[in-house]
């Protein structure tokens, strides 16, 4: 797996209650992630961080602009968390998790993902009866599950209480340490942004672009200290006056 | 509780019944008409119509006639439907074509059909279809337009495939709408089968009915169409309610 590299000149698109308009998404972007990088994408609501995610999936072509995800003439596999779970209703937790791979999905990583997740007592259950933090963590194994070469998550704990985020991301980020792939995740939140990544890219508001791209230096074994996250997120909010505006 | 009502409904649901075939049989008696034989009188014809072989082949004619279009109809119309639900170009130009074949009478049709292509059995088939394609079409373009984007992506961005979406992901949503065409199309289509029948066909049941009305035989009148009505009821019992069952097993 090699970098992958984005580079948005432009990026518009129009929206369904203002036809007659083009909404300005991305003005500029460019960036380059490496393999099994932890990248938190961080700005404010509505800035177009789920558009560039669509991007980078392929579910969407219309900009100005090249993507290269892996080396040329190769399709890399993504894994996508989006906002909402999107499992499928009709299938068991575990079909929605099996129907992912291409061939004979491999029962005993799927046994033990949903082990790690706290899941194997709900394997059999649908999805509409369970809780949207269960159904949250299907879709992070369902991800994890094809071992892809780019992990995307777009907002994987929003709507979720305080209590049912914190043990939902500490899940993702020690089955992240055992498989590190390369992540870009999306958040508006930078104490969860910092405990997470290994560098953080700020965005502003529509039109998109970078305000800041900035290292985490906190080593990895300490990320579960609150006092080192906090301590991090005022030096680099007094360092960096215009990332404090936009949060 | 539940069961009680439940007991308490098959109960209302045989009196009236009972009550029913006391009014008819008070009113055939008062009346003392073959115009209408007793509740009696019916399920006797019904019976010896039925040890003659008679009624069982004129019923698995039209059966099977109702196989053969009902079939029909509901695989080009989900084709067609699917379609023109996911393509708004397609619908657009379209549209009108199925504004006027959903207009067209029935029994328009059927003559056309006979006029063209002659009292041959798959004239006879093609009417039927014609008749309740567009019917379908509607219903399934409704469910295709309806299909969640969200889940689409979701199989898009994991790469599904076609075949795969198509199985898992949009089929299931289409199963509610595809109920409904096979319900309302049940009903539509066994209606005009009978007119098919009747208007060019030496067999099936309308064949029958129109012989017994030249006869004035009210009995077999009668006891064809209770069979009939009793095989339709069978189909929605042991086919269409579980169908049912199995596309909602899901849901909370």
């Amino acid at each position: 797996m090699s970098d992958i590299r984005i580079n948005i000149i432009n990026k518009t698109y129009v929206l369904e209650h203002d036809r007659d308009h083009n909404h300005h998404a991305i003005a500029g972007l460019d960036f380059t992630v490496h393999p099994k990088q932890f990248v938190c994408l961080v700005g404010p609501s509505g800035c177009g961080k789920t558009t560039l995610l669509n991007m980078i999936a392929g579910l969407d072509h219309q900009y100005e602009g090249q993507i290269h995800k892996g080396q040329l003439g190769t399709t890399p596999s993504i894994g996508y968390v989006f906002q909402n779970p999107r499992l499928l209703p009709w299938y068991s937790i575990r079909q929605n998790i099996e129907l992912v791979f291409q061939h004979q999905p491999p029962v005993q990583l799927i046994d033990s993902l949903l082990d790690s997740m706290q899941l194997r007592d709900a394997q059999h259950q649908y999805p509409e009866r369970l809780s949207l933090g269960m159904q949250r963590r299907v879709a992070i194994i369902r991800a994890f599950a094809i071992n892809p070469d780019i992990l995307l998550m777009d907002e994987p704990f929003v709507s979720l209480d305080a209590p049912t985020a914190r043990q939902v991301r500490s899940l993702l980020y020690s089955l992240w340490r055992q498989r590190p792939h390369t992540v870009l995740f999306v958040t508006h939140d930078l104490r969860e942004a910092i405990a997470m990544a290994d560098r953080l890219i700020f965005l502003s508001p529509a039109p998109m672009r970078i305000l800041g791209d900035i290292e985490v230096t906190i080593a990895r074994d300490l990320r579960h200290n609150d006092n080192q996250i906090e301590a991090f997120r005022n030096q680099l909010l007094q360092n960096h006056s215009e990332i404090s505006g936009l949060l | 509780m539940l069961l009680e009502g439940q007991y308490r409904n098959q109960l209302l649901g045989t009196l009236s019944i009972v009550l029913l075939l006391a009014i008819w049989q008070a009113g055939a008696l008062a009346l003392s008409s073959p115009v209408l034989p007793t509740p009696w009188k019916v399920a006797l014809t019904f019976w010896q119509a039925t040890l003659s072989g008679e009624l069982p082949y004129h019923l698995g004619i039209t059966l099977s006639r109702l196989v053969c279009s009902f079939a029909l109809a509901m695989l080009l119309g989900c084709a067609i439907g699917i379609a023109l639900g996911k393509n708004k170009s397609l619908n657009a130009f379209f549209d009108h074509w199925l504004v006027i074949f959903l207009n067209i009478p029935a029994l328009v049709t059927i003559i056309l059909c006979y006029i063209w292509f002659g009292l041959v059995e798959w004239a006879a088939i093609l009417a039927v279809v014609v008749n309740k394609l567009p019917n379908v079409i509607v219903t399934i373009r409704e469910g295709a337009r309806a299909l969640d984007k969200d889940l689409l992506e979701m199989a898009e961005s994991y790469r599904f495939g076609r075949r795969k979406t198509l199985q898992h992901v949009i089929w299931p949503q289409l199963q509610p709408y595809v109920m409904a065409a096979t319900r309302s199309g049940l009903a539509l289509i066994w209606k005009i089968i009978l007119v098919v029948e009747l208007l060019g066909r030496s067999n099936g049941m309308g064949f029958q009915l129109h012989s017994f009305f030249q006869l004035f035989d009210v009995a077999s009148l009668l006891a064809y169409s209770f069979a009939f009505v009793a095989v339709i009821q069978l189909i929605e019992v042991l086919v269409l309610k579980p169908m049912d069952r199995n596309t909602q097993r899901w849901r909370r």
